[in-house]
């Protein structure tokens, strides 16, 4: 469903690129992508989301090539995607309630949709009870739940999460990591990427290793490998 | 050739031909009517929901970000202050000029003996001239009652004109131009048109053109210069304040940039995350626009108190209460569209990406 063909991706600084990167997962598929920071992961992500171009290579999502897709197909592309951002991205001047319900809005569903999904997917993960909090008055945990549930709210055919346990204590990453395991249980493809050991050791899903913008291990049952364990 | 080869291979088809019937038939007709109709309707619907969320959010947002909300409004708010002020400084240069230009005129002094029927024959003329605005007509008696009236303290010439007997005075016509430039023309036709005689006698005694001609042209330079410098100073102090409306429209924008990339992400399209916005900077203009109207009475209350005899006794809020309507329109108009361009513009920067 997902496939990189030779991307390669340079910065003007040189520093931050994926270099020559082949990689396909498949649909229902939860893969991790680990590495230490400034690996290339969240290149990866940005790539597949159409934020950024590659320097060379394709990326194909189902059979369309995301490089081609024009700006005003963009936002139709994206909403076939669910994204988890380390630091949340959620709209700060809106409810729980309202941020889930943008996504719905911007995807065009009615309001008599709005009104009946929305609580479902905030019970999901269980956020029940805080639909009417703003952003600000919720904990990191609760905020990144918050994120997923509007990542999930209009069925995404894949889940993208960049690092959506980097800002959390142990346990709220456990739980984050939880739900992405009861979503991807449900049908959906989830992108984990992460840098924390004990996640990827405990989920014992696929795992592909960056390191320095190259993909150096890729393995069905994964644990998290350093660099210079190869 | 080629449509009648066509529908001859069709013919051949006998479940082309039912088709065709089919296609033909009233019910169908009416199908395809109705199928039309419910792609419009549904077309028509995600445009109203969109709006109407586009609307709700603008006022949601306006409401949550009190503080944004109300700086901007109060920079609007001298903005629209500042194209008012142009609008009353206009008013008043106006109506300054118009009372200058109402003290010029040009006098014909005709003789004594020229019969009245004369004088209102040259009077009817000069009404018809084109550049003429109005002819006073002043008769021989009022000549003399004004002169006596204006030398009442001067025994001596009182004393003289009595002596005389005879109104020594003739009949004046005051002409006055529509605009301060028509006077040389005016003066010309008079001193070149030769049907004014009696006999061979002209009746006109004297046209004071002449004598006024400098003052009178000075007073119309002056006026134009005025008019054009008024103008380039509204121009100027317009132009600043919307500048520095749009900069805060700006700023409250660049600091939801965050949230315009958040809202991108989750594949809001543009015009979605761009007409809150709009509809925000519209509500800023009408508040705004309401605020200074409402601001200007008691100013023009205090100003026409104190400066009516300055300003050769235009009272300003008669003028605001008889414009009343006109410049609320400027205001609003102005005030929605530079919200609305302002939001627009600043807000392409970050959906261009």
């Amino acid at each position: 469903m997902i496939r990189f063909e030779n991307v390669t991706k340079y910065y003007t600084d040189q520093d931050l690129s994926v270099e020559n990167v082949n990689l396909s997962i498949h649909a229902g598929e939860f893969v991790s992508v680990v590495g230490h920071s400034g690996a290339g992961k969240t290149t990866l992500i940005r790539l597949l989301l159409g934020e950024i171009k590659p320097s060379s290579g394709n990326i194909w999502f189902d059979d369309f090539d995301v490089d081609a897709l024009k700006r005003s197909e963009l936002p139709m592309y994206r909403r076939r995607i669910g994204v988890v951002f380390q630091d949340f991205r959620l709209l700060p001047n809106r409810t729980a309630f309202e941020n889930v319900a943008f996504a719905m809005e911007a995807a065009g569903k009615s309001d008599d949709e709005i009104v009946s999904d929305v609580p479902h997917a905030l019970e999901l993960v269980g956020l029940g009870h805080k639909a009417r909090s703003f952003p600000n008055e919720m904990s990191g945990g609760e905020r990144q739940r918050l994120a997923i549930a509007r990542a999930i709210i209009n069925q995404p055919e894949v889940i993208l999460a960049d690092e959506p346990t980097g800002n959390l204590d142990p346990r709220a990453a456990q739980e984050i990591v939880d739900i992405l395991k009861k979503i991807n249980d449900l049908g959906t493809t989830v992108v984990l990427t992460t840098h924390n050991k004990g996640i990827v050791d405990s989920l014992g899903k696929r795992v592909i290793t960056i390191e320095k913008g190259r993909i150096i291990r890729d393995d069905k049952i994964g644990r998290y490998h350093h660099g210079e364990q190869m | 050739m080629a449509i009648f080869r066509v529908s001859g291979a069709m013919a051949s088809s006998d479940q082309s031909e039912n088709k065709l019937a089919l296609l033909r038939s009233r019910r169908n007709v009416r199908r395809l009517a109705l199928f039309y109709f419910h792609t419009l309707i549904k077309k028509h619907m995600t445009f109203q929901t969109d709006t109407k969320r586009i609307v709700r959010w603008g006022l949601i947002n306006f409401y949550r970000n009190k503080v944004v909300s109300l700086a901007s409004i109060l920079m609007m708010t001298v903005t629209l202050m500042v194209i008012g002020i142009v609008i009353f400084l206009n008013a008043i240069l106006g109506f300054s000029l118009a009372q200058v230009s109402s003290k010029v005129d040009v006098n014909v002094y005709f003789y004594p003996n020229v019969a009245t029927a004369q004088v209102q024959q040259v009077q009817v003329m000069l009404q018809q001239l084109p550049s003429v605005a109005s002819v006073q007509y002043v008769s021989q008696d009022q000549a003399l009652a004004n002169f006596e009236a204006k030398h009442q303290d001067d025994y001596l010439t009182l004393q003289a004109l009595d002596e005389l007997g005879t109104n020594p005075l003739g009949a004046t016509l005051n002409i006055q131009a529509k605009e301060a430039g028509q006077y040389q023309a005016i003066a010309d036709t008079l001193n070149q048109n030769t049907s004014l005689m009696t006999g061979s006698n002209p009746i006109i005694q004297k046209v004071n053109y002449s004598e006024n001609a400098e003052i009178i042209t000075r007073l119309t330079n002056i006026m134009h210069s005025a008019e054009s410098l008024g103008i380039a100073i509204s121009v100027f102090f317009v132009l600043i304040s919307i500048l520095i409306t749009f900069n805060t429209i700006r700023l409250a924008i660049y600091m939801a940039r965050d949230e315009i990339t958040n809202m991108r992400m989750v594949g809001a399209e543009n015009k979605y995350i761009q007409g809150p916005f709009m509809i925000e900077g519209v509500l800023y203009g009408i508040i705004s626009a309401i605020l200074s109207l409402i601001i200007f009475y008691p100013v023009m209350f205090w100003l026409t108190k104190t400066t009516q005899t300055f300003f050769g006794g235009l009272s300003l809020l008669q003028y605001y209460a008889n414009n009343f309507f006109q410049i609320a329109i400027i205001l609003l108009v102005a005030g929605i569209l530079v919200g609305l361009i302002s939001a627009w513009l600043a807000i392409r920067k970050y959906l261009k990406k």
